[in-house]
C-alpha cells in the first residue's frame, strides 16, 4: 500500500512526532518501501494459525500485593528538564 | 596480555602475574590511543574502572574472587548504569543518566567485573550497521573504512581491536551475532527470558535479549554463569535454576546430529561464504558430528513479519520519550502536544522515527488485523519450523549472515535493503531461540562468522560445539592490526 503526504501527517500526528514538511515525501517514499516488503506476508494463507505473542505462550507471572518500593522521588527528579514541589512540569494545559 | 581471553587473564590474575589495576590502565591507555579512530566507545569511565580495579584486587587477596573478578568489561550504551551516561546512541538521552543499574551490569558488578565504559551503537538498537548512532558510527577494526555491523557495533569493534577483555551487547533481530561475525569474535543470544532485561532500555520487548561479546565460547559461557537467572524486576524473565554454562563445554560431539537449513545455503549466499562453511562443517564431521539437510520453509517470511513485530511493539515502548520526565526536551514549546511533537521529532534520528511510524500504522485502527496479527500469525509458523526441524536434529548450523563487513554508507540509501542483512539472524528472535556466532574463517582479510541455533534452552550445547570447535581452529584467535 503506497501512504501519500496525508497518511504520513496522520500518522505522525497519532505518534506525536513532527516531520517537517520538505521531508514528508521522503518518509513517504520510504515508509511505502517497507511496507511493500511486510506485504510478502499477505500471500500465506494463515485462517488456521493462532497468533503468537510470546516465544513460549507464557503468561505475565503475578506477585503478591506488597510494597516493595522505597521513595526516591527527589532522586529520581533529578534528571527532570523541570520540576517544582516535586512534581514534573510542563508547558499550560489548561488556559 | 592485552589480546587474552577472560579465561587466560582470570588465570594472570589468581597468578598474581598482574593486578586487575595494572590490567585497567592498560586497556584504558590503549582506548586512549585507538578509540579516536574507532568510536568504538562513548563514554569512558576511568576512574571509576581503576577504582573497581582497586576492589577486585581486595577482594582478590581477601580470598573473594569469581572467574570474572578484575576483568575489564565494556557495557553496550542501551544497559542503564546508575550515575554514568547511557545515552542508547541517541539525542534524546545524550545528556542522560540513570538513576540504577540494569540487572546485568548490577551482577556483572558483583561478580567483580570492571567497567572501562559503555560502547557506541546503533540509535535504540535500531540498525545493522552501527550508522544511525547520533555519535557518529564505529570503524571495523579489521578495515577502518567498513562498519563493525550492528545494532552492537562498538561492544564488538572494542572486543575485536582488544580494548576491553569482554561485553555485553543485546540481540534483537542479530544484534550480538552480525557484528561478532563481521569482527571476528564470538557472540551469545540467549533463550528469550533467560536474561534479565531490566534497565535495558527497551526496543521490542518480545524480542530483546542480552548477551555476551568475547573473544572465544569458554568466555561466553563464563559471562553467561554471572548474568543469567530469575529476576522478578523482569516479569518475562524465566524462572529456572542457575545453570554452569561451563559445565559441559569438553564433552565430545560424538552422536550430535545437525542440521543445514536448505533455505540459508541458497539465494543471497556467496560461494565463498558457503565453501567456508563446507570446511567449519567437515571440521565438526571430524570430531564426530553428522549432519542432514533441515528445511525452514517460512525462513524468507521472518523479515516482513519482524518489521510489523519490532516496529509495533518499539512505537509503545518510545512513547516514554515525551520530553516530561527524562531526556530531551525541545527549547521554548508554546503548549504541551507542540512539546511530545517536537521534543521527539528533533530528539529521534530518522531511522527511529521511520520504525515508530510503521508500529504506529501497524497498530493503528483499521490496520491491526492485516499487519500485526498477521504478522503474530506468520510468527507461530516461523517457531513451528524449528519445533519440526529439532525432532530430527540437536542444532542447526548456518551463515550468520550473507558476507563479510560492508563499507560505510554502502547500504544505507535504502533501509529495506540494510532489513534484509538479518535474513539469517531475525528467525531466531522470533522463535525465541538460543543462536550463537564464531568465527568460521577468513575472506579477503575480512571475519566471517557461522552460526549455531539450538532449541530453547540450549545454550550450554551450543557453548559446548563452539568450544570444541574452536580447540580445533584459530579462527577465533586471530586478530586485526590496529
Amino acid at each position: 500500500m503506497a501512504l501519500d503526504n496525508t497518511d504520513v501527517e496522520k500518522i505522525a500526528h497519532l505518534a506525536r512526532l513532527q516531520i517537517s514538511d520538505s521531508d514528508t515525501l521522503e518518509v513517504a517514499q520510504r515508509i511505502t518501501n517497507i511496507l511493500e516488503m511486510i506485504d510478502q506476508m499477505q500471500d500465506v494463507d494463515t485462517s488456521n494459525v493462532a497468533p503468537m505473542a510470546h516465544p513460549f505462550d507464557a503468561s505475565q507471572r503475578l506477585r503478591p500485593d506488597v510494597v516493595t518500593e522505597t521513595d526516591q522521588r527527589d532522586y529520581y527528579q533529578k534528571i527532570a528538564p523541570a520540576t517544582q514541589d516535586g512534581l514534573y512540569l510542563v508547558p499550560k494545559v489548561i488556559e | 596480555m592485552l589480546s587474552k581471553t577472560v579465561a587466560e587473564l582470570a588465570t594472570a590474575l589468581a597468578n598474581k602475574d598482574v593486578s586487575s589495576v595494572e590490567l585497567t590502565q592498560a586497556y584504558l591507555d590503549r582506548i586512549a590511543q585507538l578509540n579516536p579512530a574507532l568510536n568504538a566507545y562513548v563514554t569512558i569511565t576511568s576512574e571509576l574502572a581503576l577504582a573497581q580495579a582497586a576492589a577486585a584486587d581486595t577482594a582478590r587477596a581477601a580470598g573473594q574472587a569469581t572467574p570474572l573478578t578484575g576483568i575489564p568489561i565494556a557495557h553496550k550504551d542501551i544497559f542503564c548504569t546508575r550515575d554514568v551516561l547511557t545515552t542508547c546512541g541517541s539525542r534524546m538521552l545524550a545528556n542522560f543518566t540513570s538513576p540504577y543499574d540494569a540487572c546485568v551490569v548490577e551482577r556483572l558488578q558483583a561478580a567483580g567485573a570492571v567497567m572501562l565504559g559503555k560502547t557506541n551503537m546503533d540509535e535504540f538498537a535500531m540498525g545493522s550497521s552501527n550508522e544511525t548512532s547520533h555519535f557518529g558510527p564505529v570503524h571495523n577494526p579489521w578495515d577502518q573504512a567498513r562498519v563493525p555491523g550492528g545494532s552492537s557495533g562498538g561492544s564488538a569493534a572494542a572486543v575485536a581491536a582488544d580494548l576491553c577483555a569482554m561485553a555485553t551487547g543485546t540481540d534483537t533481530g542479530g544484534s550480538i551475532r552480525q557484528p561478532a561475525s563481521f569482527c571476528g569474535i564470538t557472540g551469545l543470544k540467549p533463550t528469550y527470558g533467560r536474561v534479565s532485561r531490566w534497565g535495558m532500555i527497551a526496543f521490542a520487548s518480545s524480542l530483546d535479549q542480552a548477551g555476551p561479546l568475547t573473544k572465544s565460547a569458554e568466555d561466553a559461557a563464563l559471562m553467561m554463569n554471572a548474568i543469567a537467572g530469575a529476576d522478578a524486576r523482569d516479569s518475562t524473565c524465566l524462572d529456572i535454576p542457575a545453570e554452569d554454562f561451563t559445565a559441559q563445554l569438553n564433552q565430545p560431539l560424538t552422536g550430535l546430529r545437525i542440521g543445514l537449513p536448505r533455505e540459508h545455503f541458497s539465494g543471497g549466499l556467496s560461494a565463498q561464504v558457503q565453501e567456508i562453511l563446507q570446511l567449519a562443517i567437515s571440521k565438526l564431521e571430524s570430531l564426530g558430528a553428522t549432519f542432514r539437510d533441515i528445511e525452514l520453509p517460512n525462513n524468507h517470511l521472518s523479515v516482513p513479519a519482524y518489521y510489523v513485530i519490532a516496529p509495533a511493539e518499539a512505537s509503545a515502548n518510545l512513547s516514554r520519550f515525551d520530553g516530561a520526565r527524562f531526556g530531551y526536551r525541545c527549547e521554548n514549546p508554546v503548549n504541551l502536544e507542540d512539546m511530545y511533537k517536537r521534543s521527539r521529532g528533533e530528539g529521534f534520528g530518522d531511522e527511529v522515527k521511520r520504525r515508530i511510524m510503521v508500529g504506529t500504522y501497524a497498530l493503528s485502527a483499521g490496520y491491526y488485523d492485516a499487519y500485526y496479527k498477521k504478522a503474530q500469525k506468520i510468527r507461530r509458523l516461523i517457531k513451528e519450523d524449528f519445533d519440526t526441524a529439532f525432532r530430527d536434529v540437536d542444532l542447526i548450523l548456518g551463515p550468520t549472515s550473507p558476507h563479510t563487513a560492508f563499507k560505510l554508507g554502502e547500504k544505507n540509501s535504502d533501509p529495506v535493503t540494510m532489513y534484509l542483512e538479518d535474513i539469517y539472524t531475525i528467525a531466531v528472535n522470533l522463535a525465541g531461540l538460543p543462536g550463537m556466532s564464531l568465527p568460521a574463517g577468513m575472506l579477503g582479510g575480512l571475519p566471517i562468522g557461522m552460526q549455531l541455533v539450538g532449541p530453547a534452552l540450549s545454550e550450554s550445547r551450543l557453548l559446548n560445539v563452539a568450544h570444541q570447535f574452536q580447540l580445533h581452529t584459530d579462527w577465533h584467535t586471530q586478530r586485526p592490526e590496529v
